[in-house]
């Protein structure tokens, strides 16, 4: 066991959990992404048992499966012969959830962290203008970047181009 | 033991692709939807006190019918749309709904075992994939707006627009619904028709102020939808009980607030609001009673077509 400081089943447990990678954007861990809620540890029958909560992204996540399944994995390799992976729906993922570390790994391979999620009381307001953000070039820096669409290969991204360096560039959408 | 830098099975073996080859399922994955068996799993599905059990899987059956016939319509868009970026926006559109499609029908099959049809003995489809692909047509609750063929880009557009409007606001109803599965569905879901309606709001204006041929477009998408929108707001008796018990949303009481939205972007895109009858049901059965157009069967036979083929089909 390498490099883990872990002192107890339970502290192992939610190390191995939380350096498993997103399958998606596998710059991030799952801990990282805000996707991993809590790891718990009980033991029953002498036997240390895994419950993991994770939180899915969007409704039609597709990589919730293969969270599910590196999650299991992981733990079975450090030795948790049974471990469950729970849903918690409540309450909704943000996009605030992303960690500082998380951010700084998304903009050192070239995507845009999200700003802060819009937050509101009453009912949803329509937003006829097209998405105004404060985004800055992963790549060169510049302030100028043109939005190309609100949608991008992930659920989660949106995409840009930099006025500047003229390069491409994914943004992690405020949800 | 595993080196714990790196718990990421796929990362040992060397390529991406090993963890299709799930070393745990020894008899494969279903062949018609993922192996996350259970969508809810570990989620506290208990049907709230003094809710009919039965009324609350059908509510469900309609709120998850309407969101996954509409995604199936959305995906036909693939590699079809004008250029790529809105290929991949209906794409994205469609997945999301297709989300909360299986989370609803999930929570219709945890609510009422009884609605999920039965299947061959050992078959590897879970319930809300079996009440996807299984069903017949009468027994599904969608609304007729949804099935209706795509048209253009501008009647899709025009669709998804008033679909989206009425959505929004029967699921920023339900996140307050004493179900506390239906309220974290529907509260996920809000986030994610708000850009659905802002995305098909934003087109709709642009139709209808682009050219003239753009706007003749936008004018008969408005008026080819617009018979399908009376029944959003009619309401079945499911959804009065739903509503009744707290948990559910009576949809003609947000026609108000549809309204106002929808008028605030005709007026802006310049649109008339189409003065036609609303499409009629036979008897006074429409969608919510399983009573569809001749458009259902034919998309239900390509959606279903293989899976059923293929009961047992894994991979």
């Amino acid at each position: 066991m390498p490099t883990t400081s872990a002192t107890t089943r339970e502290e192992l447990a939610r190390e191995v959990a939380e350096r498993v990678p997103d399958p998606e954007l596998p710059m991030l861990t799952l801990a990282d992404l805000g996707v991993l809620r809590e790891v718990h540890v009980d033991v029953a029958d002498g036997e240390h048992r895994v419950t993991v909560w994770i939180t899915p992204t969007y409704s039609g996540c597709p990589a919730m499966a293969t969270m599910r399944d590196d999650l299991v994995h992981g733990l079975q390799q450090a030795g948790f012969a049974e471990v469950e992976v729970r849903v918690r729906l409540q309450p909704a993922w943000t996009s605030d959830w992303v960690s500082e570390r998380g951010r700084r790994a998304l903009a050192e391979h070239g995507l845009s962290a999200p700003g802060p999620a819009p937050r509101r009381e009453g009912p949803v307001p329509l937003t006829l203008l097209p998405v105004r953000r404060a985004v800055t070039c992963p790549v060169c820096g510049s302030a100028d970047a043109e939005l190309t669409s609100e949608f991008g290969p992930t659920p989660c991204t949106a995409l840009y181009r930099c006025q500047a360096c003229l390069e491409p560039f994914e943004h992690m959408k405020e949800i | 033991m595993a080196d714990l830098h790196d718990a990421n099975p796929a990362h040992d073996s060397g390529s991406v692709y090993d963890g299709l080859l799930d070393p745990g399922a020894v008899d494969g994955h279903w062949a018609f939807g993922t192996s996350f068996e259970d969508p809810l799993a570990g989620v506290d599905t208990t049907v709230p006190s003094g809710v009919d059990a039965g009324d609350l899987a059908a509510y469900c059956l309609m709120l998850g019918d309407d969101a996954l016939v509409h995604s199936h319509r959305l995906t036909e868009w693939c590699s079809n749309a004008p250029d790529l970026e809105e290929d991949i926006a209906l794409a994205n559109i469609a997945l999301d709904l297709l989300g909360q499609s299986r989370l609803l029908l999930a929570r219709a099959a945890a609510a009422d075992a009884s609605v999920v049809p039965a299947l061959p003995e050992g078959s590897p489809a879970p319930p809300e994939d079996a009440l996807a692909f299984f069903r017949d047509e009468p027994a599904f609750r969608n609304v007729r707006a949804v099935e209706a063929p795509n048209g253009d880009f501008a009647v899709t557009v025009t669709r998804l627009f008033l679909l989206s409007c009425w959505r929004l606001a029967l699921l920023e109803g339900l996140a307050r619904s004493r179900d506390q599965v239906l309220a974290a569905i529907a509260a996920k879901g809000v986030k994610e028709v708000t850009y659905h309606r802002d995305y098909s709001a934003r087109w709709l204006v642009t139709l209808a102020q682009g050219t003239d041929e753009s706007r003749r477009r936008a004018e008969a998408a408005l008026l080819t939808v617009w018979p399908t929108v009376a029944e959003l707001f009619a309401t079945h008796d499911v959804e009065r009980r739903m509503a009744d018990a707290g948990v559910g949303v009576d949809p003609a009481t947000v026609r108000d607030q549809v309204a106002a939205v929808v008028d605030h972007v005709l007026a802006t895109a310049g649109l008339e609001r189409p003065e036609v009858r609303g499409m009629s049901g036979v008897r006074g059965r429409t969608g919510r009673d399983g009573l569809h157009t001749e458009a259902l069967g034919h998309l239900l036979a390509e959606m279903q077509s293989v899976a059923r083929a293929h009961p047992m089909g894994v991979w």
